[in-house]
């Protein structure tokens, strides 16, 4: 899950990591009012789940609160990477002297939580990481002992020279670490971790990424998820307890199993159609389950097909014929189904198909086949 | 022979009351596993079916029933803790078949298995099952027959699709891996690799694999350096856009890493055939076996 700028900012705080005051706004006239309170100069920050935000126009400064109200209309409604703005953060400007860039993440290759932080901050760390790897430091943190105050000075002394400033740094590493075990973070990003003309150390910019499986266990944190900033038929698929993730063909799929799922896009590909969206309906299905599913994938006007692909192991391919048909009770679907069910309770789940008069295959290769012929109009 | 699990497989399940785990260890008896306990806290004492004891804690099973391998059937905020117990328990072999474990509980109960020396696979996977003799986990029992080839793969029912086609043109297993799809996890492509390399019944491998991280990549190396038996592979999420996770905690494409494209041109350049549909496993298979 991701979560916006100014809630990370909020956890930053709570663990004692100085971030610049900040307040959010939803019109033009409340960060108008925001920019007077703080008076001088504002940050207007388009707060969207998505990077490249100053290179999109979403990050502007204001000298004046008119000028903060007039970047503020512009900002609100703006689309970054297809994702609509309908927050700003209006924070106040920093002198800055030095920007740095500290980042943490749980580390495939290590398994373990890695620091990366470099003294080239406020740029894309990918980049530097291609084009000059030398000035990243990384550490991995032994999960047991947690990051030691000599890892955390190590990392500080790679930013800055003056004991001071190093100080600050390695006690804001320590809190960054703090807060992602607490947030069950997969990654937190302060970029950049600034120094002011007057020797301040500040985060400017914090950016979190919760892992989903923590998320039964931090229900504050699940609050803060921001359903506004998602695809409507994400939300409605994950409240269905399935993964769905929409994608731009027309081939609707309807898969048990993530792997499944993606070869069966794939396949789709492969036999000259694009593929509607990704949907996993997990292992131990249920009817009701098919039916949210097959809501999900008609609700798309794309959709020119829908093809379901199951593989029964634990998921009983009863259950999701019973679900087919059930579905097709409820909603009016006009376009074609192609069925493939193999596997536990295949035979009970063609019968009961043949019953409501649907025909099922039993071969991936040929039901992706007839699916791709009907979205291009040519039947069968 | 098979690899990880055989007929010296002395199971204890964990969750074994639970609704998935007396499910699941009703087939594995029924396949020829021997389960030779199961824990549920607060349940000691009991028997499951009238033919497995239960007891409180694996420390416990392990004592009374000489259990060498566990399986875990346990919701996801009991997982770690319940791999925690079966590895100090000294069961060596672990297979943690719970979805939606905390990546960052996997860094802390890693270093603990490897400490005690225990194999992990998984969590968030499918288990193994060595044909003809014991299956632990809860890949369908009737999908393979006894054969020459080995298989690991990261996903569940795909593994399924590809070890059915095979059955169909008449190609059995050693073992089926699945090793699961979650960033952190126990047992990697490469372990399974070596053990293949070393079964003497297994003549060639297939690696299922699918887009994020660099484990396909580092395989795939391996196989250059170490494996003389011919590999043959197949990845899916060729179509899968980046950045958005594809239902597996570890199916993403970060940047420009963990691609499809990536991963296939890897298994190209080290040799391993790459089949472009899961049917096509069965030719390249056939055509290694000879």
């Amino acid at each position: 899950m991701n979560i916006h700028e100014y809630q990370a900012k909020e956890i930053f705080r709570q663990h004692g990591i100085p971030v610049p005051p900040g307040e959010v706004a939803r019109t033009a006239e409340e960060a108008e009012r925001m920019a007077h309170k703080f008076g001088g100069t504002v940050v207007v920050k388009a707060q969207v789940h998505s990077g490249g935000r100053g290179k999109a126009g979403g990050v502007k400064l204001a000298r004046s609160p008119e000028e903060a109200g007039s970047h503020a209309s512009k900002i609100l409604g703006m689309h970054i990477k297809d994702l609509k703005v309908d927050k700003v953060l209006i924070t106040p400007a920093e002198d800055i002297a030095t920007e740095a860039y500290v980042g943490l993440i749980v580390d495939r290759a290590s398994k373990r939580p890695v620091f990366m932080v470099s003294s080239e901050g406020g740029v894309d760390i990918e980049e530097v990481a291609a084009t000059n790897p030398d000035a990243i430091r990384k550490l991995e943190v032994d999960p047991r002992y947690g990051l030691l105050p000599f890892q955390a000075y190590g990392l500080a002394t790679a930013l800055y020279d003056d004991l001071k400033q190093q100080r600050a740094a390695a006690r804001i590493m320590t809190q960054l670490y703090d807060a992602f075990l607490e947030s069950g973070a997969s990654l937190a990003e302060i970029n950049p971790l600034i120094t002011t003309q007057s020797g301040d150390v500040k985060a400017i910019d914090a950016k979190m990424n919760i892992d989903d499986n923590e998320l039964f266990r931090r229900a504050e944190i699940e609050e803060l998820r921001d359903e506004s900033s998602e695809d409507p038929s994400e939300v409605q698929a994950r409240e269905a307890g399935l993964t769905f993730i929409k994608l731009d063909g027309n081939v609707g799929c309807c898969v048990n199993g993530a792997g499944l799922a993606m070869a069966t896009m794939d396949l789709v590909k492969y036999y000259g159609g694009e593929p509607a969206n990704f949907l996993d309906i997990g292992g131990s299905s249920n009817p009701e389950k098919v039916v949210s599913a097959l809501r999900i994938i008609t609700a798309d006007p794309e959709v020119q097909v829908i093809l379901f692909n199951i593989f029964g192991g634990i998921t009983r391919c009863d259950d999701v014929a019973n679900g087919i048909v059930a579905a097709t009770r409820q909603i009016d679907i006009s376009i074609p189904i192609v069925i493939r069910l193999t596997g536990t309770n295949e035979e009970l789940a063609v019968e009961i198909l043949q019953n409501a008069g649907f025909s099922a295959l039993t071969d991936m290769d040929k039901a992706v086949e007839r699916a791709v012929n009907f979205a291009k109009g040519e039947g069968q | 022979m098979s690899i990880f699990a055989d007929r010296e497989t002395r199971l204890v399940v964990q969750g074994i009351t639970g609704r998935d785990g007396s499910f699941h260890t009703r087939q594995m008896i029924e396949y020829g596993t021997q389960v030779v306990a199961g824990v549920t806290p607060g349940k000691g004492g009991q028997q499951f079916d009238n033919r497995v004891p239960i007891f409180d804690t694996v420390e416990e099973a392990v004592l009374q029933s000489g259990a060498n391998t566990s399986v875990i059937y346990v919701p996801p905020a009991f997982a770690a803790d319940a791999m925690f117990e079966a590895a100090d328990a000294g069961v060596e072999f672990i297979v943690c078949i719970t979805e939606g474990v905390p990546v960052l509980d996997m860094t802390r109960v890693r270093p603990f298995v490897d400490e005690k020396g225990a194999r992990l696979l998984g969590p968030n996977c499918p288990g193994l099952i060595s044909s003809g003799k014991s299956k632990v986990g809860i890949i369908p029992g009737n999908i393979t027959d006894p054969g020459p080839v080995g298989l690991v793969s990261r996903s569940g029912t795909l593994t399924y699709e590809v070890v059915a086609k095979l059955q169909g043109a008449g190609i059995g297993t050693t073992t089926c891996v699945g090793i699961g799809g979650d960033p952190i996890n126990g047992t990697s492509f490469i372990d399974c690799l070596t053990a293949f390399e070393e079964d003497p019944e297994t003549q060639a491998i297939v690696v299922i694999g699918e887009i994020g991280g660099t484990d396909e990549q580092d395989a795939a190396r391996f196989v250059q350096e170490n494996v003389t038996k011919p590999v043959v592979g197949f990845i899916a999420g060729q179509t899968a856009p980046p950045g958005r996770r594809m239902g597996h905690a570890g199916a993403i494409i970060s940047g420009s890493s963990g691609t499809a494209e990536e991963k296939i041109q890897a298994f190209h350049d080290n040799g391993i055939g790459v089949a472009k549909r899961p049917l096509d496993v069965v030719g390249l298979i056939q055509e290694a076996l000879g």
